[in-house]
C-alpha cells in the first residue's frame, strides 16, 4: 500500500518533469534528423513557464474549466495505473479524459477548432480497439485485469502477446499526435487546419494542455512497460531501454511520414488491430 | 394475502382504462376529462405495481405460483385472440396487403385448436397460468414506472403535438391513449405469464398496438412502415406458435417454466427436441427485439409521436423480446441456438452502432443506438452464463431509462424547436437550457466512464473473454468505438457556443415532470449500482441459475469505486468552473484567417459579403450510411439464421 502511494506520488510529481524532458529529446532528435541544430533539452519547460507568463486571452471562458478537467481526469488515469488498479477501468477513464478536451474544442463555436475536435473523435475511434485490446491480452495471459498483478508474473508477457505489443505501439503514433495520424492537430500553424483542436488555446489553456500530454506519454509509455516487467529486478531496466525505443521509433515514423487522412487512418488502425491483436486473440483463447 | 388480485388489476385495468380512453370524445373540454383519468390511471398502476413488489418481498421474494385450473380465462384470451385477427385482416385488406393477414390467421387457428382439441392433461389444467420471479418483478417495475411516466408525458406532449409541430395531422387522442394503454396491459400479461398460449395472445396484441401507434398519423409513410412492424413481429408470433406446438405435443405442456427446465436438464437425443421449440422462440423475441435482418421496424416506428417511440423503444415492446431471451438463456447456454443467439446480437450491436455515425435526425440516432444496446443484451442472452445475465440485466435497466428519457426529451424538444435533427442543436445548451441539460445527462449515462451503460458494457466484454468467444469479443471491442463516435459529437452540439436566440419553451409542465423524474432516476441509478446488485440482480440470477454459484463479474470493490469516480467526475469540473470563473480573461474571436466579420458567426467571403459560418459533425454517410450497410446486414444474418435454424430443427432427427 505504501509504495502504491509512493509511486502515485511520483506519478502527479515526476511525469511532466519526464515527459518534459521526452519532448526535449523529441525535439532535438527530430532537429538532428531534419539537418537542424535544434533548441536545448530544457526547452519545453521554458516554453511552458512562457505560456503561463503571457496574457490570459480566451475566445470562451468554459474552455479553461473543461482543459482543466481533461487534465484531471488524465492524471487520475495515470494515478490509477501507477497506482496497481483495474487496467481496463484506466483506459476507460482515459476516454472519458479525452471528451473533456473534445468539450474544450468544440464549445469555442471556432471552425479550425471544431474540425481539429472532429478529427480527433475520429482518432479515439480508430484507436480505441487496440487499447481496450490490449486490456484483454493481459488479462488473457496472467488472468487479471489489476496493473498490481499483471507486474509479479514470471516471464515478460510480451512474449505471449506480441501481436497486442505491435498493435499498441501502432496507435501510439495516434496517440502522442505523430505523422501521419496527427490529423488533429498538426505542429505547424500553416497547414489545412491551422492548429486544429488547439486553435482556440493560448497561454495558460495551451500550458495545460501541454502539462496533460505529457502526463498522458508517461502513462502510455507505462502500459508499454507493462509487457517487459516481470519479477526479476533486471526486467525494470529492460522495459527502459524497450521505452526509449519505442520513442525513438516514433520520433522516426513522425520524421519520415506525411500525414494521411482519416480514412487511411481508420482503416489502417482497424486493419493492423485485426490483424495482430486480433490473431494474437485467437491464439491466446486457443492455448488457455 | 394471495397477490391474485393485484396481479388480475395490473392486467384487466389497463384495458378498462383503454376503452374509457376511446370513447371520451376529441374536444377541448372532454380532453381535460380524459387527460385527468389518464393521470389517474398512471399514478394507479404505478401503485398497483408498488403493491405486487411489496407483497412478493414480504413472501421472501421467493417465486409465487398463482391461478391454477381456470377455464374461463383461457377462453378469453382465445376471444381476444379472435378480435385481433379480425382487426388485421380488416385492416390488411383495406390497406392492400392481404398478406399480412395470413400471418395473423394460420397462428390464431392454431393456437384455437391446441386450446379445444390438443393433448389435455391433468398436469395441463392444473398449471399455474401466472408465474412472478425476479425477473418479472423487474420488468413489472421497468413497464409500471417507466411506461407510466411516459402516458403522463404524452398527455403534453400530444397537446403540443397536434397545436404546434403536427397541426395537420387529424387529432385522435381518444385511440392514441387508448393503444397506449392497451400496451401497458398487455405487457404486464406478457411478462407475468406462465402459459405459453397466454404469451403468444399477449404477444399478438402489443404487435398489433405497435401497428396500431405507428399507423397513427396515416400519412402513406405511416401506414407503410406500420405494416412492416405487423408482419415482422406477427412472423415471431407464427414461430412462437410453432414452437408452442412442437412443445406441446412432445412434452404435454404448455407451461414456460417447465419448458425451460426440460431443456435444461435434458440431454442426450432428448435435447435437440427439447432446442427446437428454444430455437424457435428465441428467433421470434429476435423479431421483437429489433435485431437484424428484422431492425428496420425500430427506424420505420419514428414516424409516430414520440411517446410511442418512448414506449415501444425503451421501456415496452422491444423489453419483451429480450425479457423472453433471458428466461430462455440458461436452456440456450452452449447450445446451437446460443450461438445463433449470440452472434446475431453482437453482430447487430456492432452493425448498428455504425450506422448510427451516419444519422443526423436525433431520433433515428436514439433508434440506431436502441438497436445496438439490444443487440447487446441479446448477445448476452444467448451466452447465457450467469455472468453475461448479469451484464445484461443492467444494461436493460439503464437502457429502459436512458432511451425513455432522451426520446421524451427529444420530443419536447422537437416541439419547441421545429427540429429534431442534431444539426439544429447546435448550442441547444443556451436556446433550451432545461431540455438540453437532461439530454446532455441522459447521454453521458448511456456511454460516458464511469456511467451506468458503461459498467454493462464492461462486463459484457468481460465475460465474452472469460467464455472464450473471440468474435464476441471483438465485436463489443469495435462497437464500444463506434458507440462513442456517435455520442460525443452529438455532446459537442449541445455544448457549442452559439449567437442564435434563445427558444421560447413551450414544454408542458407534466412533460416536465416526467422528463426531470427520469433524469433523477438515471444519476440515481449510477450511484447505486452496488446496492442494486447485491440486492436484486444476485438473487435474481441466483433464481435462474440454481446450480451455477452466482457469478458477479465485476468485484463489488470495483463498483465502490466507480461510484467514487463518478463523484469525481462530477466535482471535478464543478470546482474547475468555480476556480476559473472569475479569472480576468482578454476575450478576443475565434480565429477564421482574419477575415472574421465580428460577431463570430460569419466571415467575409470573396465578393466581400459575409457568409454565415455553419459549423456540422461528421457523418460520413458514404461510409456509413444505413443505404450502403444496411441490405448487406440483413442478409449476413437472415442467412445465418436460416442455416442456424435448419441445423437445429434437422440436428433433432
Amino acid at each position: 500500500m505504501v509504495t502504491r502511494i509512493i509511486l502515485i506520488l511520483c506519478y502527479i510529481l515526476l511525469a511532466p518533469c519526464l515527459g518534459g524532458i521526452l519532448e526535449g529529446f523529441d525535439r532535438k532528435i527530430s532537429a538532428r534528423m531534419q539537418g537542424r541544430i535544434g533548441p536545448p533539452i530544457r526547452q519545453p519547460f521554458f516554453d511552458v513557464i512562457k505560456l503561463y507568463k503571457k496574457q490570459y486571452i480566451v475566445v470562451n471562458h468554459s474552455v479553461h474549466f473543461l482543459l482543466l478537467s481533461y487534465a484531471a481526469l488524465m492524471i487520475l488515469t495515470g494515478c490509477m495505473f501507477y497506482g496497481g488498479t483495474d487496467l481496463l477501468l484506466c483506459f476507460f477513464v482515459l476516454s472519458t479524459a479525452a471528451t473533456f478536451l473534445y468539450f474544450a474544442a468544440v464549445i469555442t463555436n471556432s471552425p479550425y477548432s471544431t474540425i481539429g475536435a472532429q478529427r480527433e473523435l475520429v482518432q479515439m475511434m480508430a484507436y480505441e480497439p487496440a487499447v481496450l485490446l490490449t486490456a484483454v491480452g493481459f488479462y488473457l495471459a496472467t488472468g487479471s485485469f489489476n496493473v498490481s498483478n499483471i507486474i509479479h508474473s514470471d516471464y515478460s508477457l510480451i512474449v505471449k502477446m506480441p501481436g497486442f505489443f505491435a498493435a499498441f505501439v501502432f496507435i501510439m503514433t495516434i496517440k502522442m499526435r505523430k505523422s501521419p495520424f496527427d490529423t488533429s492537430a498538426s505542429h505547424h500553424p500553416h497547414q489545412e487546419l491551422v492548429k486544429g483542436i488547439t486553435t482556440e488555446m493560448g497561454g495558460k489553456n495551451l500550458g495545460v494542455f501541454n502539462i496533460t500530454e505529457w502526463y498522458e506519454n508517461i502513462f502510455l509509455l507505462g502500459v508499454v512497460a507493462l509487457f517487459i516487467i516481470n519479477k526479476n529486478p533486471w526486467s525494470y531496466l529492460a522495459a527502459v531501454l524497450v521505452i526509449l525505443a519505442v520513442y525513438f521509433l516514433e520520433i522516426l515514423i513522425d520524421n519520415t511520414c506525411a500525414r494521411v487522412k482519416w480514412e487511411l487512418m481508420l482503416k489502417m488502425t482497424w486493419f493492423v488491430t485485426l490483424l495482430c491483436s486480433g490473431l494474437n486473440l485467437l491464439i491466446l483463447m486457443l492455448v488457455r | 394475502m394471495s397477490a391474485l388480485p393485484i396481479v388480475l388489476f395490473l392486467i384487466i385495468f389497463p384495458f378498462i382504462v383503454a376503452f374509457l380512453m376511446l370513447i371520451i370524445p376529441v374536444n377541448p373540454k372532454a380532453n381535460r376529462v380524459r387527460n385527468a383519468i389518464a393521470y389517474i390511471s398512471a399514478v394507479l398502476i404505478m401503485i398497483g405495481v408498488g403493491i405486487l413488489v411489496a407483497q412478493w418481498a414480504m413472501g421472501g421474494s421467493q417465486p409465487i405460483y398463482l391461478y391454477a385450473n381456470t377455464e374461463f380465462a383461457d377462453h378469453m384470451t382465445l376471444v381476444g385472440e379472435f378480435v385481433l385477427m379480425i382487426v388485421v385482416t380488416f385492416l390488411s385488406f383495406k390497406y392492400h396487403r392481404a398478406w399480412v393477414s395470413i400471418l395473423s390467421i394460420v397462428p390464431t387457428l392454431a393456437i384455437a385448436y391446441l386450446e379445444i382439441w390438443g393433448p389435455k392433461t391433468q398436469s395441463m389444467e392444473e398449471m399455474s397460468r401466472i408465474y412472478i420471479d425476479h425477473l418479472a418483478i423487474l420488468m413489472c417495475i421497468i413497464i409500471g414506472i417507466i411506461g407510466s411516466l411516459i402516458v403522463i408525458y404524452a398527455v403534453g406532449y400530444m397537446h403540443g403535438y397536434h397545436h404546434y409541430a403536427h397541426s395537420w395531422v387529424a387529432d385522435r387522442r381518444n385511440y392514441f391513449f387508448m393503444v397506449l394503454f392497451i400496451i401497458l396491459g398487455a405487457m404486464f400479461g406478457f411478462v407475468l405469464s406462465n402459459s405459453l398460449t397466454w404469451i403468444q395472445f399477449f404477444w399478438e396484441t402489443t404487435s398489433v398496438c405497435a401497428f396500431l401507434l405507428i399507423g397513427y398519423t396515416r400519412e402513406d409513410i405511416a401506414i407503410k412502415n406500420s405494416f412492416r412492424v405487423l408482419w415482422m413481429n406477427l412472423l415471431g408470433g407464427c414461430a412462437l406458435t410453432i414452437g408452442i406446438f412442437v412443445f406441446a405435443y412432445s412434452q404435454m405442456s404448455v407451461s414456460f417454466q417447465d419448458l425451460i427446465t426440460y431443456a435444461v436438464n435434458a440431454d442426450g437425443g432428448k435435447k435437440a427436441i427439447a432446442m427446437i421449440p428454444v430455437a424457435l422462440i428465441a428467433f421470434a423475441a429476435l423479431t421483437m427485439a429489433a435485431q437484424l435482418p428484422f431492425s428496420t421496424w425500430v427506424l420505420g416506428a419514428m414516424v409516430a409521436p414520440t411517446p410511442s417511440s418512448a414506449l415501444l423503444d425503451s421501456a415496452t415492446m422491444v423489453k419483451a423480446g429480450i425479457y423472453v431471451l433471458f428466461r430462455l438463456a440458461p436452456a440456450m447456454h452452449g447450445t446451437i441456438t446460443g450461438n445463433m443467439i449470440s452472434f446475431v446480437g453482437g453482430f447487430t450491436f456492432l452493425a448498428a452502432s455504425f450506422m448510427a455515425i451516419a444519422q443526423s435526425d436525433g431520433k433515428k440516432v436514439l433508434a440506431m443506438s436502441t438497436i445496438s444496446n439490444l443487440g447487446l443484451m441479446v448477445a448476452c442472452a444467448g451466452m447465457g452464463t450467469p455472468e453475461t445475465i448479469w451484464a445484461g440485466s443492467f444494461l436493460m435497466i439503464f437502457h429502459a431509462v436512458s432511451k425513455s428519457l432522451l426520446f421524451q426529451d427529444i420530443g419536447a424538444t422537437e416541439n419547441s424547436l421545429g427540429s429534431r435533427d442534431v444539426e439544429a442543436m447546435h448550442g441547444l445548451l443556451y436556446r433550451l437550457p432545461m431540455l438540453a441539460t437532461c439530454m446532455f445527462i441522459g447521454i453521458a449515462g448511456t456511454f460516458l466512464a464511469p456511467f451506468g451503460m458503461l459498467i454493462s458494457k464492461w462486463s459484457a466484454l468481460r465475460a465474452s473473454v472469460d467464455e472464450n468467444n473471440i468474435i464476441m469479443t471483438l465485436m463489443v471491442v469495435f462497437g464500444s468505438a463506434t458507440t462513442s463516435f456517435y455520442w460525443t459529437k452529438w455532446l459537442g452540439k449541445l455544448i457549442a457556443v452559439t449567437n442564435e436566440k434563445p427558444v421560447k419553451d413551450i414544454t408542458k409542465p407534466n412533460e416536465k415532470i416526467s422528463i426531470i423524474i427520469h433524469t433523477v432516476m438515471m444519476i440515481a441509478l449510477c450511484i447505486f449500482v452496488p446496492l442494486l446488485t447485491t440486492a436484486y440482480v444476485q438473487p435474481m440470477l441466483n433464481e435462474m441459475f440454481p446450480s451455477g454459484k452466482g457469478a458477479q463479474v465485476l468485484p463489488t470493490s470495483i463498483l465502490y469505486l466507480l461510484v467514487l469516480l463518478i463523484v469525481f467526475v462530477f466535482a471535478v469540473p464543478a470546482i474547475a468552473y468555480l476556480f476559473s470563473k472569475n479569472m480576468k480573461a482578454n476575450e478576443k474571436l475565434s480565429y477564421m484567417s482574419g477575415i472574421n466579420t465580428g460577431h463570430d458567426d460569419g466571415f467575409t467571403n470573396s465578393f466581400g459579403g459575409e457568409t454565415k459560418l455553419q459549423l456540422s459533425n461528421y457523418y460520413f454517410k458514404d461510409v456509413f450510411g444505413q443505404r450502403k450497410l444496411m441490405l448487406p446486414c440483413q442478409l449476413l444474418t437472415a442467412s445465418v439464421i436460416i442455416v442456424m435454424l435448419c441445423m437445429i430443427i434437422g440436428g433433432a432427427f
